[in-house]
C-alpha cells in the first residue's frame, strides 16, 4: 500500500503544489473510490450552492399563481409548487442553506469542543469535572427538543437552529478532544515542553493539538452530515427556515398537503437532500477510513 | 456491580439529572418578556399590582436559587403546572401521551433488532458476499435517509397511492390490536430504520473483530459446531458495543418521535412538545423537554446495568 510520501520518494521529481494534490487525489482515487465520486459530487454541489443565482433557471421566491402545480413535463426541469415556484430553483438556494447551516454550526462545535476538551483533558480536576457534566447535560438532550427550547427562547430563523446544532455537537467534539489529550499529555515532548517552560497555551496548542487533531478531523467529517439532516429536521418542523426561504426541509413539510396531486413537489426535494446527505457520509466513511483503519467499514 | 451501578448513580447520573433541570429552568427565565405572563398567560390589561401580586403567591419575588429549588421539589412531587392553553396539569397531560411514545419506541427498538442483528452477523460471517452488499447497502442508505423524509415517501407511496394502511391518525390498543399495529405500523418503519443501520453496521464490526480473535480456535479445536460458536462465543462478546449503540440511539428515538408523531398526527409526547412550542404553551414546553432528557438518562443508566449483566469484565473490574 503506497502512501503520498513513497510515491514522492519513488518518482524523485521536484515536487510542486500541484504535483502534491495530484498524487493525493490519485492514491485516494485507488484506495477509497466511492468516496473520491461521492467528493467530487459534494465539490459541485458546494459550487453550485456556492453561485446559486446563477445556476438556478428562475427565482426561488417568485411567485406565479398562473403557472401553480406544473409537472416537470410542462415548466421548468422539476415542475412548480402551489404557489408556482420553481421547484428547481427553490432546490438550489435549499442546497446553499442546507450546506451553510451545516458547515457554520459543525465549525463551531469544532472549535467550542476542541477548546473544553482540551482544557478539559490537559487541566484535569474540577474544571475537567465540570465540564464534562455540563457535557454531559447537553448531551442528554436529544437534538430536537435542544432545538424546540432555543427556539421557545429566540423564535424561529437560522440562528436559532445553528446555535441548537452547534450544542448538540460540541459535547461530542469536546469527549473525543479531552480523551486524546489525556492519552497525549503525559508524552515525553509534551514533558519535554513543560520542563523548558512553555506556557500552557503554548503546549496545549503547538504540542497537544495537532497530536489531537486527526480524530476531530474524522468527527468533523462525520458530524456534518447529522448537521444537514437536523437543520433540513428542524425546518421540517417550522423551526428552522421562516417562509418563502426555501430549504429542502421546508419544501417538504409545505408540499406534503399536495403530495398526490404533485409528487415531484416532495420526490425532487427528498431525493436532493438523500443524496447530498448520502455524498457527505461516503466521503465522511473514507476520511475515517484513511485516518483510523481500525474502524474500517469498506472491504479492504 | 451493586457498589459499580452506585458510583455511577452518585458521580453522574444525578449530576446529570440535576443539570438538566437547571438548564430547562434557565431557559423558562430567558424567554423575552415578564415571566409572570408567561407562566401564567396574562394579557396585557393587567395592572402591575396585579402582576406583582401574582408573583408573590407564586414565590417569584424570591431570589433564584430558592425559586431553583421550589419548582424541583414540586417538579419531584409531580407538580409541573398547569398548561396555559388547556388548563390541564402538565404532568396528567405527558402520562396521557406516554403510551404512544413509548409503543412507538419499542416497537422500532425491537423492529431493528430483529433485523439488524442476523443481518449483521450473516453479514460479517459472509464478509465480502451478496449478503454483506446489501447489509452495506441498507446500513449506508439508513444512515443517509432522514426519517422524515422515508416517512413522507412512505406515506406518499404505502398509504396514497397503494393504500395499504391508513394515512394518518392512531386507534388505542383498547380499539384492537391489529387496527393499532396497523396505524403505528409505517411510524415504525420509518422512526426505526436509522436504529437498523447503526446497529447493523455496528454488530457487522463487532462479529468481524470477533471472529478474528484466537479464542474461536480453540472452540472449534475442542470440537464446537459453527453454530455453537458464533451463538454462544462470538455473538455474546459481539453484543457488548451493540448495546451500547441502542443506548445511545435512544435519544435519538425520543427526539425522533417528535417528527415522527407530527407526520403521523399520532397523540405523543413530541407532539405535545412541539404543540406547546407554536402556542407558546411554557409550562408544557418545560415539563415535556425536562422529562423527555431525564428519561433519556435514566435509559443510559439501564444500559449500564445491562452492561455489566452481559459483560463479567465490567462487573468483576469493579469488584475486584
Amino acid at each position: 500500500m503506497s502512501t503520498v510520501r513513497d510515491e514522492l520518494r519513488i518518482t524523485g521529481r521536484p515536487t510542486t503544489f500541484a504535483r502534491r494534490v495530484l498524487l493525493v487525489v490519485r492514491t485516494s482515487w485507488k484506495r477509497y473510490p466511492t468516496g473520491v465520486i461521492a467528493g467530487v459530487a459534494l465539490l459541485l454541489v458546494l459550487l453550485i450552492a456556492l453561485q446559486a443565482g446563477w445556476f438556478s433557471p428562475g427565482d426561488p421566491v417568485d411567485m406565479a399563481p398562473a403557472d401553480r402545480l406544473q409537472s416537470p413535463a410542462d415548466a421548468g426541469y422539476f415542475g412548480t409548487d402551489v404557489f408556482g415556484r420553481d421547484v428547481l430553483s427553490r432546490i438550489i438556494f435549499g442546497l446553499r442553506i442546507s450546506l451553510g447551516v451545516g458547515v457554520a454550526s459543525v465549525l463551531f462545535a469544532t472549535i467550542a469542543g476542541t477548546l473544553l476538551g482540551l482544557v478539559a483533558g490537559y487541566v484535569g480536576r474540577w474544571p475537567e469535572y465540570l465540564t464534562m457534566r455540563l457535557m454531559d447535560v447537553l448531551f442528554a438532550f436529544p437534538s430536537i427538543l435542544l432545538a424546540i427550547l432555543i427556539v421557545s427562547i429566540r423564535g424561529a430563523g437560522f440562528v436559532s437552529i445553528i446555535l441548537a446544532t452547534a450544542l448538540v455537537y460540541t459535547p461530542i467534539f469536546a469527549r473525543i478532544v479531552r480523551g486524546s489529550t489525556l492519552s497525549v499529555k503525559n508524552r515525553e515532548y509534551v514533558q519535554a515542553a513543560v520542563a523548558s517552560g512553555a506556557t500552557t497555551p503554548r503546549i496545549l496548542f503547538r504540542h497537544v493539538l495537532p497530536n489531537v487533531s486527526t480524530p476531530i478531523l474524522v468527527q468533523l467529517a462525520l458530524s456534518m452530515s447529522g448537521a444537514v439532516i437536523l437543520e433540513a429536521a428542524l425546518s421540517f418542523l417550522g423551526l428552522g427556515a421562516v417562509p418563502p426561504t426555501p430549504s429542502l426541509g421546508s419544501m417538504l413539510s409545505e408540499n406534503r398537503t399536495y403530495m398526490e396531486q404533485a409528487p415531484w413537489t416532495v420526490i425532487f426535494p427528498g431525493l436532493a437532500l438523500g443524496l447530498l446527505v448520502l455524498c457527505i457520509n461516503m466521503v465522511g466513511d473514507a476520511i475515517r477510513d484513511a485516518f483510523d483503519p481500525r474502524l474500517r467499514t469498506t472491504a479492504p | 456491580m451493586l457498589r459499580f451501578l452506585l458510583q455511577r448513580l452518585i458521580t453522574v447520573f444525578i449530576p446529570t439529572l440535576l443539570g438538566i433541570s437547571i438548564l430547562v429552568f434557565g431557559a423558562m427565565r430567558l424567554i423575552p418578556g415578564n415571566f409572570v405572563d408567561i407562566l401564567i398567560g396574562l394579557g396585557p390589561d393587567v395592572s402591575e399590582e396585579q402582576r406583582a401580586s401574582i408573583a408573590a403567591s407564586y414565590g417569584l419575588d424570591r431570589p433564584l436559587p430558592l425559586q431553583y429549588l421550589s419548582w424541583l421539589g414540586n417538579t419531584l412531587q409531580g407538580n409541573m403546572g398547569n398548561s396555559l392553553r388547556s388548563g390541564e396539569p402538565v404532568a396528567s397531560a405527558i402520562l396521557d401521551r406516554l403510551p404512544v411514545t413509548l409503543e412507538l419506541a419499542i416497537l422500532a427498538t425491537l423492529l431493528s433488532l430483529l433485523i439488524a442483528v442476523p443481518l449483521g452477523v450473516l453479514a460479517a460471517i459472509y464478509r465480502g458476499g451478496p449478503i454483506d452488499a446489501i447489509a452495506r447497502g441498507i446500513g449506508l442508505i439508513g444512515l443517509s435517509v432522514p426519517n422524515f423524509l422515508i416517512a413522507t415517501m412512505l406515506v406518499l407511496f404505502v398509504s396514497t397511492k397503494w393504500q395499504i394502511v391508513p394515512t394518518t391518525g392512531f386507534v388505542p390498543i383498547s380499539d384492537g390490536l391489529i387496527a393499532n399495529l396497523k396505524s403505528i405500523l409505517l411510524p415504525t418503519i420509518s422512526l426505526g430504520l436509522l436504529l437498523i443501520a447503526s446497529v447493523l453496521r455496528m454488530t457487522r464490526s463487532a462479529v468481524l473483530e470477533e471472529l478474528s480473535k484466537e479464542y474461536l480456535t480453540v472452540a472449534r479445536a475442542k470440537g464446537l459446531g459453527e453454530r455453537a460458536v458464533i451463538l454462544g462465543h462470538v455473538l455474546r462478546n459481539a453484543l457488548v458495543p451493540v448495546i451500547t449503540v441502542v443506548g445511545i440511539q435512544t435519544g435519538y428515538l425520543l427526539g425522533g418521535t417528535v417528527i415522527i408523531e407530527q407526520i403521523f398526527a399520532l397523540p405523543g409526547i413530541g407532539r405535545l412538545a412541539l404543540d406547546a412550542v407554536s402556542q407558546r404553551d411554557y409550562p408544557v414546553v418545560q415539563g415535556t423537554t425536562l422529562f423527555i432528557a431525564a428519561s433519556f438518562v435514566v435509559v443510559n443508566m439501564l444500559t449500564d446495568v445491562v452492561y455489566g449483566l452481559v459483560d463479567p469484565r465490567i462487573r468483576l473490574g469493579e469488584e475486584s
